[in-house]
């Protein structure tokens, strides 16, 4: 009911209907990884997601931003389903590996919705990438990695605004990815921040 | 629902259902692929027809409360449109906000409230005035002259011009009372018929271009031709208005003109963006802003024609 509501009001205010130019919604385990640039990012990815496949679909979320306050945190875990993982890292020496919860749930044979800039840019083009997509990626070879870029988020909805205003969004899909052997680092994260440039420049 | 209604509306149905038997004929008659896509965007167009006709006439049914909903709705999804294809900056954010959630409702809630003289003066002033306010305290100078006039240019086009069409209920015209629907009536049927009609004339004999960079379609002969054809049907529908045929004929034209001028301009502004529909809202015929281009500009000259004219 409440997701009905609130897809409802994201689709009359900035649309966002998914585009799947180079796949098809699936059942297969999927990271789906995305640019970042508003909050709107993690509902209407979330939204672009075919009903069936969301309660096995979990978007990572800060938790300092999503799991603070009752009404954020129930939005977050109850209804969008997310992880929230602790930005600030503490290090190893806190003991606490902030990419612990995603490579849990991956375990488990979910998928998952990740940001791999880390945190939320203004720009066109996403940042480059952190390395947690890297990690993901070598410990679940098996997991395809699916491109999204997200239009417009960031103008509807930039940082430090208090409301969204109605500015058209897309949600495209790209291509499927998967590490390749032996491929370094950097080499991989700059493969896969390509693919979401290439769907950016797409018309 | 005023009875005269019913009879247009049953003669609109009548002139869509001949579209839609015609476009299906020309579909089996169509060869090259090039006709195919031709017929099919003209069937898809009609659908979309279908569809704006049915709900134009439920707004007419409720009356004055639904169809100022029905066009502030249209002047909401015509300004994201706008807004969507223009690049603003978070500092325009407010600015943004604001038009969207005060003034475009404010524009309509005027007209719902009969407050004429504030709804003439309401964006052109007010909102010309404080949205370049709201921008400046974010302290952004980078392209403010361009940022700010593309909002006030978005405002000004897809809400105060469009309020102007469902602005013809407010008027009062001696004998003519409480039949303002009717003037809306027919100024989007004039409207639309010489936007349909110079599609259809341009596509039968359009050989000369008028305008090939700006808008690749609009032929002289589509315009006489369609024009003509449109100033005779508004012509003809002069017994549903407080005009003689010879005015209803003069208004139609004027309608005609302002609306022709209106599409060149909006598609000058949309290629300047660098696209080619305004959105992909209605199947065949592109965003709502496609639609409502020539009503941008028609809705104020004949509400100021009538005001000035016919009204008290």
């Amino acid at each position: 009911m409440i997701d009905h509501i609130l897809i409802g009001l994201a689709r009359f205010l900035v649309g966002g209907r998914p585009e799947w130019l180079g796949t098809q919604p699936s059942l297969r385990q999927r990271i789906y990884f995305a640019n970042h640039g508003s909050h709107l990012d993690t509902i209407l990815l979330w939204a672009a997601i075919p009903t069936r496949l969301r309660p096995t679909t979990h978007p990572v979320a800060a938790a300092d931003y999503w799991g603070k306050g009752r009404l954020r945190r129930a939005v977050a875990l109850d209804l969008l389903n997310a992880v929230l993982v602790d930005r600030s890292g503490g290090g190893p020496a806190s003991g606490q590996d902030p990419l612990a919860p995603l490579e849990d749930t991956l375990q488990s044979g979910h998928s998952l919705i990740i940001f791999p800039e880390g945190t939320r840019g203004g720009e066109k083009l996403p940042a480059a990438f952190k390395s947690g997509l890297f990690r993901l990626a070598t410990r679940f070879p098996q997991v395809e990695l699916v491109p999204v870029y997200l239009e417009n988020m960031s103008r509807a909805f930039p940082r430090g605004a208090f409301l969204p205003v109605p500015i058209s969004c897309h949600v495209r899909f790209g291509t499927p990815l998967f590490i390749k052997a032996g491929e370094t680092k950097e080499a991989f994260l700059e493969r896969a921040r390509e693919a979401i440039v290439a769907l950016a420049e797409v018309n | 629902m005023d009875p005269t209604l019913v009879t247009l509306f049953i003669g609109l149905i009548a002139v869509l259902t001949t579209a839609t038997l015609i476009g299906q004929i020309l579909g089996r008659r169509a060869q090259s692929t090039e006709a195919r896509a031709t017929v099919d965007n003209l069937n898809a167009r009609i659908r979309a027809w279908w569809l704006m006709v049915a709900i134009f006439a439920v707004a007419f049914v409720f009356g004055k409360g639904i169809t100022l909903v029905l066009f502030a709705l249209t002047s909401f999804y015509c300004l994201r449109e706008f807004i969507s294809l223009t690049p603003t900056k978070a500092g325009d954010h407010s600015a943004l906000a604001f038009a969207f959630y005060v003034f475009l409702p404010l524009q309509y809630l005027l007209i719902a409230i009969d407050w004429q003289s504030l709804f003439s003066i309401a964006i052109p002033v007010y909102a010309f005035l404080l949205l370049p306010v709201l921008a400046v305290l974010r302290h952004d100078t980078d392209d403010f002259l361009a940022r700010t006039a593309k909002l006030q240019w978005a405002l000004l086009l897809t809400v105060y011009c469009i309020s102007h069409a469902p602005a013809l209920l407010l008027l009062r015209i001696p004998g003519f009372e409480n039949k303002g629907v009717l003037l809306l009536f027919f100024l989007v049927t004039v409207v639309q018929a010489s936007d349909v009609l110079q599609y259809i004339f341009g596509k039968l004999f359009g050989r000369h271009k008028i305008a090939p960079v700006v808008s690749p379609n609009k032929t002289w002969e589509g315009f006489v031709g369609g024009g003509l054809a449109a100033t005779l049907l508004g012509a003809g529908l002069f017994w549903i208005t407080p005009f003689t045929p010879l005015q209803a004929a003069g208004m139609a034209l004027a309608i005609v003109l302002a609306g022709f001028c209106g599409g060149l301009v909006l598609s000058a502004v949309k290629r300047s963006m660098g696209a080619k529909d305004w959105g992909r809202m209605i199947e065949g015929h592109g965003g709502a802003l496609d639609r409502m281009d020539s009503v941008t500009y028609a809705a104020p000259l004949f509400f100021h024609l009538v005001n000035y004219y016919f009204a008290v």
